[in-house]
């Protein structure tokens, strides 16, 4: 039995012990219809031309993953952003747990979503909110048929939210594979602020195959920042399906880290309804081996007077390949749009793939739209100035890897999550360098 | 201090130098000159160890060891620095990490532990005063967006920190209006003593009123083909390179 229909057979279960009779029923069902029609995507299909499932599509998954497994926080906390008090909310193999997790309704709920979904008091803005932002491509609608875990966040208006929101998702791989569908829904409501950080993290090497949608929306001068921690072991791979409706005068940020897993395809779609909305969308992907990340970003600027910025920096070393499609698209009535899109690459290795394509359709002619993309090698002449004072090749190199990331990089809010990518950085190129950039 | 034997080099299999033989010691002063292409650079880089050149032919002994198949890294750990004369461009990086990186690579690769901030912090302060470099420019991304002069005076300024045992220095009058001419050389004398040499490479005599040579060679064709004075400097400076050429060519 291949995955779709495992899939397909197992949702006849998961459907039958929910609620048959509400609005997420409905949503479900048809959900589950549109997978069936679509299947995985193929290569045949534009936005997959780089990017192949099949591999990772044959292992036998268990979907449903069984026991609730019991973790030690010290044996984790390296996961975390540990040194500053944070909201958390975490999950082992798809499950809550409570004991890791730091969660509170006091104002504002940042919680579950299983309780969402099930709690009346939640009805409302589950109807309103719940897959109204994701679209109906079929890796999304696979998960919202199987929706029925991940973080709820619904900060309401007039709130800046002082300690960031840690949502982080555990695979034990105590089953020989595991498949997962985190589900997340963020309400920001006008005027408030919220930092949201989050990651996806396996705990050995067993092959885990993460499918997440999270939905976000921004009213009304809202702003919200939102990092995306991507570093996970060799057998790990994450389908990112992330969905942002902004209203006006909104801000949203989503700095993307993507440091490896096996196979990474970041969906990360931007929704402008409203007037001067900002939009930024910024990543640094590092990655080598045989490992492969897929940004794929779609900003649409529908009203006029907005803005969007789009800069994502990629470092491919060994047999890495690297994708960037970045797609915008400007409506007629959205004049006086800005949109910016940079994706500057640095192939370390001969044998390392990038391939990088802006796909922008303009419909408006009072705009300001531009996209650049570079492809190139570590300059020779850099790397000779630096070793002639005395930085060796491997740290000259590192230091200028920084230095090329370093634009994203400065823009993290947060410091301490600033250092710990800094870290996490200077890790994978194997250096000490006794300085924060 | 520098010892260079029959040394042949080429790039991409074109033959720069053809048989340099040069001895510094230390103390010294020495003043490369000659017309464009005739290796000058080529010659700073070969020494730096530039890994596109290729020494095909003879050695450099640098304190009496082999140094022709050190990593350039390893030739600045034992004492050698270049000034460039196109320095290069690091954005993001910026010149106090830069040379504080340097510094406590130099320090590992001797074995010392890293230089404590306080008295890295009070070096830098002393060498940036000794080139007249305002604070502000320190944390600026190295080279990025500097004038000639600016780019220059930080090279100096990198050399006064690494304190090395031979500078060479690249054309580095070119870019420089007079006064940043003087307080550039009034670095270098500073910096000069008994146990330390200077090689200055350049096309004119100007920098040589300021950074008084013991010898000046004139480099042609990958050959150094007349050894003096300074006062062969302003013998070339009034007749040009002409009469060289003419007398190699005879």
């Amino acid at each position: 039995m291949d995955l779709k229909e495992k899939l397909l057979s197992s949702f006849l279960v998961f459907e039958n012990q929910v609620d048959i009779d509400t609005y997420v029923h409905d949503v479900r069902n048809d959900a589950i219809k549109i997978f069936e029609e679509k299947g995985f995507p193929t290569k045949k299909e534009e936005a997959w031309k780089y990017t192949s499932l099949n591999k990772i599509l044959k292992e036998d998954y268990s979907v449903f993953p069984q026991q609730e497994n019991a973790i030690e926080y010290k044996d984790i906390k390296k996961y975390f952003i540990h040194d500053i008090d944070t909201y958390k909310i975490v999950f082992i193999d798809g499950k809550y747990s409570s004991h890791l997790s730091q969660t509170t309704h006091d104002g504002m709920d940042v919680c579950l979503m299983s309780a969402a979904l099930s709690k009346p008091k939640y009805r409302i803005l589950i109807e309103n909110y719940f897959n109204k932002a994701a679209t109906k491509d079929s890796l999304s609608s696979l998960n919202t048929a199987f929706s029925s875990e991940g973080a709820y966040i619904h900060i309401p208006k007039n709130k800046m939210v002082e300690k960031p929101i840690q949502i982080v998702h555990f695979s034990t791989g105590n089953e020989s594979a595991t498949m997962l569908q985190p589900r997340n829904l963020i309400v920001v409501d006008e005027n408030s602020h919220v930092q949201i950080i989050e990651r996806h993290q396996s705990l050995n090497n067993n092959p885990v195959l993460t499918n997440s949608v999270t939905e976000v929306f921004t009213n009304k001068r809202a702003i919200v920042d939102y990092y995306k921690i991507q570093n996970d072991s060799s057998n790990a791979s994450l389908i990112d399906n992330t969905f942002i409706k902004q209203r006006k005068e909104s801000v949203a940020s989503v700095h993307t880290f993507a440091f490896g897993g096996k196979l990474t395809r970041n969906n990360l779609n931007f929704f402008q309804e409203g007037e001067r909305i900002d939009s930024i969308l910024k990543g640094v992907t590092i990655i080598g081996e045989k490992q492969h990340v897929d940004h794929n970003t779609l900003v649409h600027h529908i009203e006029p007077n907005c803005e969007s910025h789009q800069d994502y920096k990629g470092i491919f070393a060994d047999s890495s390949t690297g994708v960037f499609n970045g797609k915008v698209i400007v409506e007629k009535e959205a004049q006086k749009t800005n949109a910016f899109q940079a994706n500057n690459n640095i192939l370390v290795s001969d044998k390392a793939t990038i391939n990088t394509k802006p796909q922008l359709e303009i419909f408006a002619d009072d705009v300001k739209c531009s996209h650049g993309c570079t492809i190139g090698q570590l300059d020779e002449s850099a790397m000779f100035y630096m070793r002639s004072r005395g930085i060796p090749e491997k740290e000259a190199k590192a230091l200028l890897m920084y230095a090329f990331s370093n634009n994203v990089l400065s823009s993290v809010k947060i410091p301490e999550m600033k250092q710990r990518i800094t870290k996490i950085i200077a890790n994978k190129l194997g250096v000490d360098i006794g300085f924060d950039l | 201090m520098l010892k260079i034997d029959n040394l042949h080099a080429s790039v991409e299999d074109k033959s720069i130098l053809q048989g340099i033989n040069l001895e510094v010691k230390a103390g010294e002063v020495h003043a490369i000159m000659g017309p464009n292409g005739s290796g000058k650079s080529t010659l700073a880089s070969v020494i730096a160890g530039k890994e596109e050149y290729e020494v095909t032919k003879g050695n450099i002994e640098f304190n009496g060891e082999d140094i022709d198949e050190l990593a350039a890294e390893e030739r600045a750990h034992k004492g050698v620095f270049l000034s460039f004369q196109y320095p290069v461009e690091i954005p993001g990086v910026s010149v106090t990490n830069f040379m504080k990186t340097a510094i406590n690579e130099t320090r590992k690769a001797q074995g010392l532990e890293d230089m404590p901030a306080k008295d890295m912090l009070k070096l830098i302060r002393e060498k940036s005063e000794l080139l007249e470099i305002d604070r502000k420019f320190l944390s600026r991304s190295l080279n990025e967006g500097f004038s000639g002069g600016e780019k220059k005076r930080n090279e100096i300024f990198q050399m006064a920190m690494l304190e090395p045992k031979l500078a060479i220095l690249d054309e580095t009058d070119s870019g420089l209006d007079i006064d940043a001419l003087r307080i550039v050389a009034n670095g270098v004398n500073k910096l000069k003593s008994k146990d330390n040499a200077v090689v200055v490479i350049t096309h004119y005599q100007r920098l040589l009123d300021y950074i008084v040579p013991d010898f000046v060679h004139v480099l042609y064709n990958g050959k150094i083909v007349k050894s003096g004075t300074k006062e062969l400097a302003h013998e070339l400076e009034e007749k040009g390179y002409d009469w060289i050429k003419e007398e190699v060519n005879a």
